[in-house]
């Protein structure tokens, strides 16, 4: 299935540069993470979404508070756009007990009932099967509301995939299915794993309507969502999107990407979602230098103030580690 | 100034090496710019930097493997002198948080322990079966173990202080302490002779070299600080069965059990009339000064009564050494579970024949009692040969 | 007291939860039109419809991550997980969903899922079928896992997992379903965590759960015929387990036997053993035993299936030997 093109509409500025902050804030956001990494602040695993912020931003910012989302374990951006305050993230990372999961979670498991972010899921695939139970849920109940899933190209090897898609579409479920297909699962490349490589196509066999949409453009990302979710919201059951992008970093912070060549990288970096966006409100006359300085100069702020949230947060005591196993 | 450290590049890193610098001192260094490859366990990594700057010296050489968190080089931020020296100071604790990380907690309790009624006896099975074999009334015994239970140690303890003499103690209870103490030797030396099917051999030794050596020795020492022949004894005998391995052993269960280690027992009288046999720990291999400072000590706790257990339990072999009290010779029984039971005499001095004329030497009689099931008197002889041959080279014990 | 089957029991609380609950809705395979594998959905979908009987696809990994997220989500799923055999393929979402989003979110949500599966072996369904895994889920801390052996526990035990605000994980062996008892439809909900003297005794402590009971009582009955007095504990719930009770007995008699359907290597009897010794050390008189299933995958032939399984017979043997 071919990406569908999307014709060249002049956002409002206004819009325009809150796409851009809002794409911005991920990737400083992202950099600042990797950097305390390595210090040792935090640790476990990290999964970074260096180049793929036009999915979270152009998708999340479509939905309503009412609407849900259930996102992996490489979930910075999508919390982010989705509102969950930077300190309670960082914090999560360092551990604390003012993280968003209480430091019992990490990197991986943010989740946030207040903004309907429900992790934060580990196991590859696992978050369709959850997001198919809330979308069930909402429609038992009759509420007009949006179960938004994220999951990557790696999820579609996986039985639960298929099994997700075909409840959802079977039951005529609200859940809009979104692929950030970034053509490697770890170091699996798409085309050593998929004997069809056409993820929209995999959605189709199940009566899924599916679109292909361009990862790399923040502008088109939200004009494939606000088509989809209408029709999620609307009753017609499930739909799906692939939203081709890449990551401009490793899997992990270990990750030596030893599967994909350097030249490779370097022209997907020419894509750059943020770069590219960039040029184009300029050369729409919506961006001035002095936008983007007051943009990076409270970005810059706000994360140094996350920083400090989480640096000065509690640990959890220790007493406390047998809490919340069950709820009595 | 900023400090580029040594990354930690994955979950379990705990020491990286340095494989190449890809900027130079005097290069303009950007943050996402690649600075240096790090080689982790998966493989070569390039690290970036994250300010903007100079990168003013590089301290650590490529091939260099060091700890997460080490200064690796110092960049100059805009706006800063060049640097003078050469900063001080130890890699900073990688991911030190400002608020102290809390300690451990205790794994959760187990089950909470129930205990039975008061009236009953709380004991564990082991302790319960040593109790028999020590001949220990375990009516009398307080347990230190949860709930009161009473354990290994305290039926231990109980057998020592059972040797205990009791001065102060009103007089009933001597005679009781003493009966009771009677009769686990008792019980002990019947069934020796019940079970164990001994046979005896005799040596005499000519002590004359051992006591030259010794008053030689002895010569150069203070008072405090002088050798007992009887520790020549001692250390012969472990010596001896480090060569004749069989008679270090032990019976159990119609088969013999080589042990290990040698724990020579020592018999010591106990004023009162008792008896113990406690054990010089890896008597082979300690000097003549640690077994003398041992045996010193180990007379001096049994006759407090304050023996350890491991003491009480650990002799692969017995000696009993009578020469002072003025026997000749021991003809002895074997502390079960052990096969042997090594006797010596006193020393007299005797008409010998050396080298065809008679000459007078202190001789002494050792005796081997063994247990039949365990060793022939072939092994045994050869035990007392050896032995014997010990004694006669006293300096290479 | 109505007179009733065990499947009937569980019916029945199924009904009266699909009553009074709106939130409450059961989902899994063939429990609709077919009207349940066990037939115990028997007759719901004609009362409630499609919607609340919800008939699914071979999905077992969907559909619990589906009840999972329905839970959630304000709803108060029932999933039929139509046996353990077929629960494996739904382990990780039971395990690292259920089980554990309560606590990786720092409590912010609790999953209020019951699943009920069958269990167990005795009908020559051969070694695919016939699992018994119920100590598997006890090992999981952050789900209850309950075991009704009667027909009473049928209903008042499901009634009890209905108000359980956490995941409720119940084993129906396949044998009870037929088993007939009394019902108090007036009875509510049971309590979760307290085992049952099931007959008193005074001389050995034999506890047990699920399809393990009827075959234990047989071998208290003849062991009564020989003069020993056995007191049988149904456990009712492995996790939350009820040591005060296991524990109370043996301090009476002094010998315990855990009878356990489960293979012995590994068995939730060698857990309920640790747990007698750590709290009862000083009440034995004798090692704690156990009757399990012998280690091998369920044959099909009726008279190696019998031998692989623990019988009243083998229950007395063990018994026996403890007295010798």
């Amino acid at each position: 299935m071919a990406i569908q093109h999307v014709p060249l509409i002049r956002p409002e500025r206004g819009h325009a540069l809150a796409l851009l902050r809002e794409m911005l804030r991920i990737r400083r956001f992202e950099e600042k993470t990797a950097e305390l990494y390595q210090m040792g602040k935090i640790r476990g695993f990290l999964h970074l979404y260096d180049g793929e912020e036009a999915v979270a931003v152009g998708a999340i910012r479509v939905l309503t508070p009412e609407d849900a989302i259930v996102a992996t374990y490489r979930e910075h951006g999508q919390a982010l756009v989705r509102g969950l305050p930077m300190g309670c993230l960082m914090a999560e990372m360092y551990g604390k007990g003012n993280g968003c999961s209480r430091g019992r979670g990490g990197s991986m498991h943010f989740f946030d009932v207040a903004h309907r972010f429900y992790g934060g899921h580990g196991i590859v695939g696992s978050g369709l099967a959850f997001a198919v139970g809330l979308a069930l849920a909402d429609k038992l109940r009759d509420e007009k509301r949006v179960t938004a899933c994220l999951f990557g190209d790696g999820a579609v090897a996986e039985g639960i995939f298929h099994e997700s898609l075909n409840l959802a579409a079977l039951w005529k479920l609200p859940v809009l299915f979104l692929c950030e297909n970034n053509l490697y699962a770890m170091g699996t490349g798409i085309e050593r794993a998929l004997s069809e490589t056409d993820i929209a196509l995999k959605a189709r066999s199940y009566a899924i309507p599916a679109e292909v949409v361009d990862g790399m453009d923040v502008l088109a990302v939200e004009a494939a969502t606000i088509r989809a979710a209408d029709a999620v919201r609307h009753g017609k059951g499930p739909v799906f999107l692939e939203a081709r992008t890449y990551r401009f970093r490793g899997h992990s912070m270990a990750d030596p990407q030893l599967y994909r060549s350097k030249e490779e990288v370097a022209e997907w970096m020419k894509r750059d979602p943020i770069t590219n966006f960039e040029e184009r409100l300029r050369d729409w006359g919506l961006l001035s230098d002095s936008d983007v300085r007051d943009m990076e100069g409270s970005i810059s702020a706000e994360i140094d103030a996350a920083v400090a949230f989480a640096e000065a947060g509690p640990w959890e005591p220790v007493e406390d580690l047998t809490r919340y196993v069950t709820s009595r | 100034m900023a400090e580029f450290r040594m990354p930690i590049l994955g979950a379990d890193m705990k020491a990286g090496k340095l494989v190449a610098w890809r900027k130079h001192p005097g290069d303009e260094v950007h943050r996402g710019d690649i600075i240096a490859d790090v080689e982790t366990d998966k493989a070569v990594i390039e690290v970036e930097a994250f300010v903007d700057g100079v990168l003013e010296r590089t301290l650590v050489e490529p091939g260099e493997t060091v700890p997460v968190g080490t200064i690796l080089a110092i960049i100059r931020l805009e706006g800063e002198p060049a640097l003078a020296e050469m900063p001080a100071g130890p890699p900073a604790e990688a991911g030190a948080p400002i608020v102290a990380r809390p300690p451990a907690v205790p794994l959760q309790p187990p089950v909470r322990l129930r205990v039975p009624e008061a009236g009953g006896v709380r004991i564990s099975p082991l302790a319960r079966n040593l109790a028999a074999r020590l001949g220990v009334d375990i009516a009398t015994v307080t347990g230190s173990g949860p709930g009161g239970r009473i354990q290994q140690r305290d039926i231990e303890q109980a057998a020592a202080a059972m040797a205990r003499p009791a001065p102060a103690a009103p007089s009933e209870e001597v005679p009781d302490r003493q009966m009771r103490m009677r009769q686990a030797i008792a019980a002990a030396m019947a069934r020796s002779h019940r079970d164990i099917p001994h046979f005896h051999l005799f040596t005499t030794i000519d002590m004359s070299r051992t006591l030259t050596w010794l008053a030689s020795e002895n010569e150069t020492r203070s008072v405090a600080d002088r050798l007992l022949y009887a520790i020549l004894l001692i250390k012969a005998v472990a010596c001896a069965l480090r060569e004749v391995p069989e008679l270090n052993a032990i019976w159990v269960e119609d088969k013999v059990v080589l042990k290990p280690d040698v724990h020579v027992g020592m018999a010591i009288v106990l004023r009162g009339g008792g008896l113990v046999a406690p054990a010089l720990h890896h008597t082979d291999r300690q000097s003549l000064d640690g077994l003398m400072h041992d045996f010193r000590d180990l007379v001096q706790r049994a006759r407090a009564g304050s023996l350890r257990s491991s003491e009480l339990s650990d002799p692969t072999i017995t000696i009993t050494n009578l020469g002072e009290q003025g026997v000749e010779a021991v003809f002895g029984l074997i502390y079960p579970p052990q096969v042997a039971l090594v006797g010596f005499g006193k020393i007299v001095e005797r008409p010998w024949s050396v080298d065809g004329q008679i000459m007078s030497r202190p001789l002494m009689t050792a005796t081997l009692a063994a247990d039949h099931r365990a060793l022939d008197g072939f092994r045994g002889s050869v035990f007392l040969a050896t032995i014997d041959r010990l004694l006669q080279e006293p300096d290479k014990l | 007291m109505l007179k009733m089957t065990y499947r009937e029991a569980v019916r029945s609380a199924l009904r009266e939860a699909l009553r009074n609950d709106p939130r409450v809705f059961i989902m899994g395979e063939d429990v609709g039109r077919y009207g349940g594998y066990y037939a115990v959905t028997h007759g719901l979908l004609e009362e409630f419809g499609p919607e609340r009987i919800r008939d699914t696809p071979l999905s077992e990994a969907a559909y619990v991550g589906a009840g999972i997220g329905a839970a959630v989500n304000g709803m108060r799923p029932i999933v039929e997980v139509t046996t353990i055999n077929f629960s494996l393929l739904a382990l990780d979402q039971i395990l690292n969903s259920a089980a554990t989003i309560r606590y990786m979110s720092g409590g912010q949500l609790n999953i209020p899922l019951v699943v009920r599966m069958a269990t167990g072996a005795g009908r020559q369904l051969a070694a695919q079928h016939s699992h018994s895994l119920e100590g598997w889920y006890a090992h999981i801390p952050g789900i209850s896992v309950l075991t009704p052996a009667t027909v009473a526990d049928a209903r008042g035990l499901l009634l009890a997992a209905l108000n359980e605000p956490d995941p409720v994980f119940i084993f129906e062996h396949a044998t009870l379903y037929p088993l007939e008892g009394e019902v108090d439809e007036d009875t509510g909900p049971a309590k979760i965590g307290e085992a049952t003297v099931r007959r008193a005794g005074d001389q050995v402590t034999l506890v047990t759960y699920g399809g393990s009971l009827g075959k234990t009582m047989e071998a208290a009955g003849q062991l009564a015929d020989e003069g020993i007095e056995a007191e049988v504990i149904d456990l009712r719930s492995l996790r939350p387990l009820d040591m005060a009770t296991i524990l109370a007995s043996v301090e009476k008699t002094h010998r315990a036997v855990v009878v356990d359907e489960a293979w012995r290597t590994g068995s939730f009897a060698g857990e309920v053993g640790a747990q007698i010794m750590e709290g009862g050390f000083d009440l034995l008189d004798w090692p704690v035993q156990r009757v399990c299933s012998a280690e091998v995958p369920m044959p099909y032939a009726k008279h190696l299936e019998e031998a692989a399984l623990p019988q009243a017979g083998t229950i007395v043997q063990v018994v026996k030997e403890m007295f010798q």
